[in-house]
């Protein structure tokens, strides 16, 4: 079973967001991981470029799968997780812990549009049947 | 009389009922009345192996032997015969490109070896398997700087350039949204002054200069690379292959991307072609590199061995997100390349560099002695320039037509010439003494 925390907010497309004041952190689900497996590519955009909510941001290519990363919120990145760079496979021993990007919000309201814990839980369970 | 043809009467017949049609018109019926052909297809009829001959004997003693002194991007460097010879081997000749590849290890293996020479030849990190010619080579490049840089569609080329690669850069670019932004020439070269003033008007992805130039100029790029950089714009380098062995390199210009024709390393001309093209850029940008990477590993028992190490990912799945679709490279081609290099060494291709540089200086002083030629920009050449003449230079051109000698690219205002190691001192005074007449 994949791992859930609360209190992130969670995207139909596996991406979570961890809310720091009005910093989003923003890396793929313990179930995104899961379901790529071995990850040995991160694509990553550069500090300052703006993303979009639900736009693609970058990429995670796995040995058997590459999927585009969307936003979760609007903003602009004001950290990459550069560890990725050279050790990819970090995702997989633990998602939550190695976030991707760091994005400076700039519609909190966008936050309403995404799922809690238990919804995400939820809406696994649905995916995988 | 059906040997050859894959379907008989009977086979059509009974794959025109299984799909529910008449006959074979009825089968093209979605194609307009309007554009399909009608007649009667007029084929010869069938001719003897002897005649076949003839005909083509007939057609290529039409061709007539020059002595060239024509380049602008082909020129006529001399094939050491071990090359084809070793190419024309079987296993080489017939080979397609390996699907599986790592049982093909002597295709992996020779690509490896072709990708460390290009390296080499380039100063760059890194070298794709080759590309299908030096254009193509250079619009792949255009491509990679758009997808490499964030939002941005706009390509600074070199008025300097090669029509026949600004040609291909513009197909390239019609149905991709890639805006082309053609610098102007200033005195035979590209100006710094331009580059800057057009990278500051922003939206710029890459700015492609050329080496030696269109005109034969062997250009200046000081603070090419940090003006790009600058400005997050790649500095892409589209270079004579062979030229390389004694010019500044692109790695030594501080270039994210070199590209090029490979055919300046004793691939003969052959009527244009096939050529191979080389793509070599910056570690940074391998994952935005299309085309595909050799690698030497070692297999389970320890042994060397040679595998296919990266291949963008999206060439396969996401296809619309590739910087490009291509998937092949021009082996045959890069394969000679290959033994050219290995066959004449850094010394070797020193001493082409240095003979054709002395021969094109040699030329270009004694056809300026004549005083009917000038130069059209005084700048530093390598082996190809361009003088202006001051007579019927078509009258000239055919002239030289006449005594066998191809007078290089005819120009607006003259002759572009090239000249190579295999032009001896007796063909350029040749040329000379008609061309002073």
């Amino acid at each position: 079973m994949a791992k859930v925390i609360e209190g992130l907010y969670y995207s139909e497309s596996h991406e979570y967001l961890k809310v720091e004041g009005n910093i989003g952190i923003i890396g793929i689900t313990d179930y995104a991981q899961k379901a790529l497996g071995n990850v040995v590519y991160v694509d990553m955009p550069e500090v300052d470029d703006e993303v979009e909510a639900g736009a693609e941001f970058g990429a995670v290519e796995s040995v058997k799968a590459a999927s585009d990363l969307n936003s979760p919120v609007s903003g602009t990145v004001v950290e990459v997780n550069e560890a990725l760079e050279d050790a990819p496979e970090l995702i997989n021993q633990d998602a939550y812990e190695n976030w991707i990007i760091k994005v400076e919000m700039s519609d909190e309201s966008e936050l309403e549009n995404l799922m809690d814990a238990a919804a995400y839980e939820a809406f696994c369970e649905k995916e995988a049947h | 009389m059906y040997k050859y043809f894959p379907h008989t009467e009977d086979d059509l017949q009974a794959m025109m009922e299984k799909v529910g049609v008449k006959n074979l018109d009825e089968l093209y019926a979605q194609i307009p009345e309007h554009i399909r052909f009608k007649g009667d297809y007029e084929l010869p009829r069938a001719a003897s192996e002897l005649e076949v001959r003839q005909v083509f004997e007939e057609l290529g003693n039409k061709n007539k032997q020059l002595t060239c002194f024509a380049g602008m991007g082909v020129y006529d460097h001399y094939t050491p015969s071990v090359i084809p010879n070793l190419l024309q081997r079987s296993e080489f000749l017939t080979s397609y490109t390996p699907y599986q590849a790592e049982i093909s290890q002597g295709t992996l293996h020779y690509i490896f070896e072709y990708q460390s020479m290009m390296t080499q030849l380039t100063g760059m990190d890194i070298s794709n398997a080759s590309m299908y010619d030096g254009t193509t080579a250079c619009a792949e490049a255009m491509m990679m700087a758009v997808a490499a840089g964030k939002k941005v569609n706009k390509v600074l080329v070199t008025g300097c350039m090669n029509p026949l690669t600004y040609e291909v850069l513009k197909t390239y670019a019609l149905h991709r949204n890639i805006e082309i932004e053609v610098l102007p020439i200033r005195d035979g070269i590209t100006s710094l002054d331009d580059v800057k003033a057009a990278l500051a008007q922003g939206g710029v992805a890459g700015v492609i200069v050329q080496q030696p130039n269109v005109y034969g100029i062997v250009e200046d790029f000081t603070g090419f690379a940090e003006a790009c950089h600058e400005q997050k714009a790649l500095f892409i380098m589209d270079s004579v292959a062979a030229d390389l062995a004694v010019l500044k390199t692109p790695g030594e210009w501080g270039a994210d991307i070199a590209v090029g024709d490979g055919q300046s390393l004793g691939i003969p001309m052959q009527f244009g072609g096939p050529y191979v093209g080389y793509m070599c850029c910056t570690e940074k940008l391998i994952r935005k590199m299309p085309g595909r990477i050799v690698g030497m590993t070692q297999d389970n028992r320890g042994q060397r061995a040679f595998v296919l190490t990266l291949q963008a990912r999206e060439q396969h799945i996401r296809r619309q997100k590739a910087t490009s679709n291509i998937c092949s490279n021009q082996s045959l081609m890069a394969l000679w390349v290959t033994v050219y290099l290995s066959l004449m060494g850094k010394e070797g291709l020193k001493e082409v560099a240095q003979l054709s540089y002395a021969g094109a200086h040699y030329l270009c002083d004694e056809l300026l002695k004549t005083g009917h030629f000038t130069l059209a920009f005084d700048k530093p050449f390598f082996n190809e320039f361009y003088v202006k003449y001051d007579g019927d230079a078509n009258a000239l051109y055919n002239r030289l037509i006449d005594a066998g000698i191809m007078g290089g690219v005819r120009l607006e205002e003259g002759f572009l010439f090239a000249v190579t190691e295999k032009r001896t001192k007796k063909e350029i005074d040749n040329l000379v003494k008609i061309a002073a007449l």
